[in-house]
């Protein structure tokens, strides 16, 4: 333990989807870490395999998809030898998620009293009373104006940044150390995007949780996360701190997204675009994913999958990208 | 009091009182319940008791038609053994509405657990239960009710038939239309289950039976609020039609259907008020029941909004 081993460890995750007449892979080899009170992003397009990796970590990606190999290494256990029984011990208690809509994700029968103190209820023993306690002190934590009033009400008769409130709120009460949130603010109006960002941001420091943020929002991700993995088909295109990915991104996908985002581009001038569309599940080609759409693309690049590799100080995975002399040891 | 206001104050009751058919329905039906659970009370005689009734009154006309042999103890006249009508009447509905209400309890407890299970579990389970559920479908619950009445008949004699009739009616219709509610409750459940909320009950961690029974159930309650409305009336008549042919209540404790039979044999001979009066009391039972799960129906489904 004198060496700090990090809070979750992703080794070579895959996850692939049993059709009727073939496999298909919407994660392939995922590998990243994250360390206790960091926040990581992740971030890509939709399709990317995103919300798939996420629901992975907690084992419980639905049918037809199931985990088709790799490791997850979370405070210490591998989660793949873990029964159902512990597996439930640890969802919920020491991962927390939190989802793009939180209309959908609030029972509309159960009224957000019921709801947080069966969330304590299935992970500790505790009574009524404390429950209803740490359940208030939660939904002041997360800025709910007379939390007494809202707990016996219906998620209806709250607003949307008021769910998405009481969905963190929930996801706080055991403490856990590590939260995933899927998109948290997507379907939230841009006003109340900040506020909830800044919320879950203060919230992760206060408490000493991680965060793992997926999102296809890059403006997002740069203000919260410390580091960001890139995800392009079911891969990690690119893996860096967060400053080395804004500013001197290296893997072609990357730049290109950056390049796309509204601020760097002049008043009055069509927005930058990467070509063309991501292949589906369907027509992964055999070498980068990348490939069509790549400016630098060259002759490997059909044929050979690029790994994620060290170069420059950051983890890509592309074969044109060259490591400059001199920036190596950074 | 807090509950009174609730409900006075939710949509449901101001959607009621701006209906004249529910307030009619359930006036009517409100009226028949207490009559026939307030018998004891209300009713003139006894009809279970074998002492106030004399074989000689058997057959009066009821009273105001005016006939010679009219007894005006008798407002509806007398059935076949001598019991005043209205008594009986009121003594057989409760029968009616207990077998009604007792066999959807039975069904709708048998079939939520059944559709619950299968629409959550999916899979090899649910095509194993839904089979089950086709295969009791495919016997229609008459050929059910009649194989069992008859063969428990057969093996126990009449006398114990009798003392187990009220049970035993309320096990078979009950047995024989839990597939409706299970069809029901898995089509729901199968709408239900891939709603985020239910994922996110998965990571919070709760147990399976409970993410079931606590997170999915309530939220298909409103079609079950509905057929059963209609099974209630279905479970009603078809109690009156296995008492008609003779395999349902016995005479000594008649429900509806078997007061209806009992004076189908005297109508030829001009006692036509035995069979009528349960008959008009059926109908009218049936069919408030049935008014007001229309009205239950209209109004939990949005997409049939009125003009």
């Amino acid at each position: 333990m004198q060496k700090q081993e990090p809070l979750l460890s992703v080794r070579e995750l895959s996850v692939a989807f049993k059709m009727r007449d073939c496999v298909l892979t919407a994660v392939d080899g995922v590998s990243f870490d994250l360390d206790r009170s960091q926040r990581l992003g992740l971030v890509g397009e939709s399709g990317a395999g995103k919300s798939v990796t996420g629901f992975a970590l907690l084992n419980l990606v639905s049918r037809p998809g199931y985990i088709s190999g790799g490791h997850v290494f979370f405070e210490g256990r591998d989660l793949a030898t873990v029964s159902e029984e512990e597996m439930r011990n640890i969802r919920g208690n020491r991962i927390s998620m939190i989802f793009q809509d939180p209309m959908m994700t609030l029972n509309p029968v159960l009224t957000i009293g019921q709801q947080m103190i069966e969330t304590l209820k299935a992970h500790r023993h505790i009574s009524q009373h404390e429950a209803e306690k740490l359940a208030l002190s939660k939904l002041q934590k997360v800025a709910i104006p007379s939390p007494e009033k809202r707990l016996t009400q219906y998620p209806h008769e709250f607003s949307g940044g008021m769910r998405q409130r009481i969905v963190i709120a929930i996801a706080l009460l055991t403490s856990p150390s590590l939260i995933i949130a899927d998109e948290p603010t997507t379907a939230l109006d841009v006003t109340i995007q900040a506020d909830i960002m800044e919320l879950l941001l203060n919230l992760c420091e206060e408490e000493e949780m991680a965060l793992l943020l997926i999102t296809h929002d890059l403006a997002v991700v740069s203000q919260v996360a410390e580091r960001i993995a890139v995800m392009y088909a079911g891969r990690i295109a690119e893996l860096g701190s967060t400053e080395a990915i804004v500013n001197a991104p290296q893997h072609p996908y990357t730049q290109g997204l950056l390049k796309a985002l509204p601020q760097k581009v002049e008043r009055r001038k069509r927005l930058n675009q990467i070509p063309g569309s991501m292949p589906s599940l369907q027509e992964r080609p055999p070498g980068c994913a990348f490939y069509d759409r790549c400016e630098l693309r060259g002759e490997i690049c059909h044929r050979e999958i690029p790994r994620l590799e060290e170069k420059n100080g950051g983890l890509v995975a592309c074969h044109m990208v060259k490591t400059v002399a001199g920036k190596e040891k950074k | 009091m807090r509950l009174f206001k609730k409900i006075t104050g939710s949509n449901l009751f101001y959607n009621f009182l701006r209906d004249p058919m529910a307030i009619g329905s359930a006036t009517v039906l409100l009226f028949l319940i207490v009559a026939s659970f307030g018998a004891p009370i209300f009713a003139p005689h006894n009809p279970y008791d074998q002492t106030t009734i004399d074989i000689m009154d058997a057959e009066l006309p009821p009273i105001w038609t005016g006939a010679a042999d009219a007894d005006s103890r008798f407002l509806l006249g007398t059935d076949p053994q001598g019991r005043d009508m209205l008594s009986t009447m009121l003594y057989g509905m409760r029968v009616s509405v207990l077998i009604g209400v007792g066999a959807v309890v039975l069904q709708s407890l048998i079939g939520i657990i059944i559709g619950l299970i299968a629409g959550y579990k999916g899979g090899r389970m649910e095509a194993l239960l839904m089979r089950l559920a086709d295969v009791q479908l495919s016997f229609s619950t008459y050929m059910v009710a009649i194989f069992i009445s008859a063969v428990f008949q057969g093996i126990f004699g009449m006398g114990v038939y009798s003392d187990y009739a009220l049970g035993l009616l309320i096990l078979v219709i009950g047995f024989a239309e839990w597939p409706q509610y299970a069809r029901t409750v898995r089509a729901s459940v199968m709408a239900e289950k891939n709603k985020e909320y239910v994922e996110a009950a998965r990571v919070i961690g709760l147990p399976q039976r409970r993410i079931m029974f606590r997170h999915i159930l309530p939220n298909t309650m409103t079609p079950v609020l509905v057929i059963s409305t209609v099974q209630v009336a279905n479970a009603i008549m078809s109690e009156a039609a296995l008492s008609f042919i003779g395999l349902g209540m016995p005479p000594s404790q008649p429900s509806l259907g078997s007061l209806i039979k009992s004076g189908f044999d005297y109508i030829a001979s001009g006692s036509w008020w035995i069979s009528l009066f349960p008959g008009i009391a059926l109908v009218v039972l049936i069919l408030s029941i049935n008014l007001l799960g229309d009205w239950l129906r209209d109004y939990l489904n949005p997409k049939l909004y009125k003009d």
